[in-house]
């Protein structure tokens, strides 16, 4: 057993592991955790793949951001276990049909001609500087840029959605403007007064 | 003797063995630097404050990180009631992995790099957006709502200026035509205007602030904020523990200084090229440019108040991301028209 065999055994355990953790903890914080250990696990398997840029970008965009905002919304609520199995077992059989759905969807892909092991029997080794960035580019930017472009619209259509979901203008809200805090001179604020003196009697 | 042992062991282990001396001539120099860095910041403070530092512990002080590092080893670990054991003391470690794995693909010199991997500029980026978690896991697991709070202030803190660094990352892949740190560092070769804080002015400014944002410094420093919440996340650690979050925080500030020299200010090359001798590309213009950088971050703190948390905010959203992408427009232009002097 080669070396790099040894690495994606041990990357592969764990991932599943984590994996079977993330639905199996009670507490949502740590599933969050093992969610993360999962998403490192899996951009091993990339780098071993020589995928270093899907890899990279997956521990980029999943763990450094995504995970982050998940972790905000996960410690801020206080999730009561008890009440969350309440509808155990209204839910079980429909949550078991579609486990069973989503295997025999996953089952069917993997043993297709499109998996089978002849078809990539013949992977070959790229040289040592053999850009998979630049690979990757350049097919994005030429043959998929439609969809590419796409992707994007939707993504600003996200943001743009999010924004106007929690921006609300109250007209009572009293906002800073840090434009005019700045320019602010002295001038604008200090008034000097000459105050008579009183008599002294 | 020693070759034909050597040579006797396997060729895995030879490689194991080369690989790991090669972690400990760069780990080990850095934690000195860590160590004397604290006492150069409370010298140079000092200094800029009329004071004169710390000068009690050796001769003129100079003993002074190593009394410290002794005294935080040798006190107790305090954990709190109730807090998870497992992610309090995993905390810190998980500040300083990131900290420290990023060194190795620091290139030193043309040759000089622990793993000369293609895409060195996308694992740093991973790996600092890594370190947000040792703030997020310490602020929770401490089982205390001001580490919580202070937490949160500054986990929020660090993704903002996350993006702004990342888009001027994107900027100098775009100048260098590289993801590799060696191949940057080769594309500014010519003299010192070559370099790329020219082209890439706007960039180098945006990445050297969000570099001090990032790693929590002052003016930026929130998470500290000594006048107005005690000490944010790390609240509830003491001892070791603790320490090694500042070992963190310091290792991550010569770890963007080291970044900064290498993609604006041309790394190892010499600012003289041409010049015999000292126009001679070498370690030396590297760590020299580095030390200026990290000079700069103890200037700031002792120069400029604290910034107010709405202001960082909106420093970090609505001004540096908006002239990165406006930037990165402009170069990306210029790459196209091969601009003469730095992109032909």
């Amino acid at each position: 057993m080669g070396f790099d065999k040894l690495v994606f055994y041990v990357f592969a355990a764990v991932l599943v592991f984590a994996a079977l953790r993330v639905i199996t903890c009670r507490n949502p914080v740590h599933a969050v955790f093992y969610l993360v250990l999962a998403f490192l696990n899996s951009a091993g398997l990339w780098l071993l793949l020589e995928a270093e840029f899907l890899a990279m970008t997956l521990v980029l965009v999943y763990v450094g951001a995504v995970m982050v905002l998940f972790l905000f919304v996960v410690m801020m609520l206080d999730i009561n276990v008890a009440e969350m199995r309440a509808g155990m077992r209204r839910f079980a059989p429909v949550g078991v049909g579609i486990g069973i759905l989503l295997v025999v969807e996953m089952a069917l892909i993997v043993r297709s001609s499109a998996f089978s092991p002849e078809k990539f029997g013949n992977l070959v080794r790229s040289p040592a500087d053999y850009s998979n960035t630049k690979a990757l580019g350049s097919v994005l930017y030429t043959e998929h840029v439609y969809a590419f472009e796409i992707a994007a619209v939707i993504l600003v259509l996200a943001i743009i959605a999010a924004i106007a979901l929690t921006l609300r203008k109250r007209p009572k809200t009293r906002y800073q403007d840090p434009a005019r805090q700045v320019s602010v001179r002295r001038e604008d604020r200090v008034r000097l007064v000459d105050v008579p003196s009183e008599k002294r009697g | 003797m020693i070759e034909s042992l050597w040579g006797a062991l396997p060729e895995a282990l030879q490689t194991t063995i080369v690989i790991v001396a090669k972690i400990v001539a760069i780990v080990v120099p850095l934690m000195l630097t860590v160590a004397y860095y604290t006492l150069a910041e409370r010298k140079v403070i000092g200094f800029m404050q009329v004071r004169i530092g710390p000068n009690r512990v050796g001769p003129r002080g100079l003993l002074q990180p190593i009394a410290d590092a002794v005294k935080l080893m040798f006190k107790e670990i305090i954990l709190p009631t109730n807090a998870n054991r497992f992610l309090f003391v995993g905390a810190p470690l998980l500040s300083i992995a990131p900290a420290l794995a990023a060194w190795a693909v620091i290139p030193f010199n043309e040759t000089w790099v622990l793993a000369d991997i293609d895409a060195s500029l996308l694992y740093i980026l991973a790996l600092t957006s890594f370190g947000v978690y040792g703030v997020i896991i310490a602020g929770w697991a401490s089982n205390s709502k001001y580490a919580l709070l202070g937490a949160m202030r500054s986990a929020a803190q660090m993704v903002a200026y996350e993006i702004a660094m990342g888009f001027a990352l994107v900027g100098v892949l775009l100048a260098g035509g590289s993801l590799n740190l060696g191949d940057i560092v080769q594309a500014q070769s010519g003299s010192i205007l070559h370099w790329f804080w020219l082209p890439l002015f706007p960039l180098m400014m945006v990445y050297l602030i969000s570099g001090v944002a990032e790693t929590n410094r002052a003016p930026f420093d929130v998470a500290e904020g000594e006048s107005e919440i005690v000490a944010g996340f790390h609240v509830e650690y003491s001892g070791m523990t603790f320490a090694v979050f500042f070992l963190a925080e310091y290792a991550n500030m010569i770890l963007i200084a080291a970044l900064t020299s290498l993609l604006f200010f041309g790394g190892w090359l010499s600012p003289f090229q041409g010049v015999p001798l000292l126009g001679e590309p070498s370690l030396f213009w590297f760590l020299l440019k580095t030390a200026f950088f990290m000079f700069c971050f103890l200037w700031f703190r002792a120069t400029f108040p604290r910034y107010r948390y709405d202001q960082i905010m909106r420093l970090g959203w609505k001004v540096f991301i908006p002239i990165t992408i406006v930037w990165l427009l402009v170069v990306g232009l210029a790459v196209v028209v091969e601009l003469p002097w730095w992109f032909d």
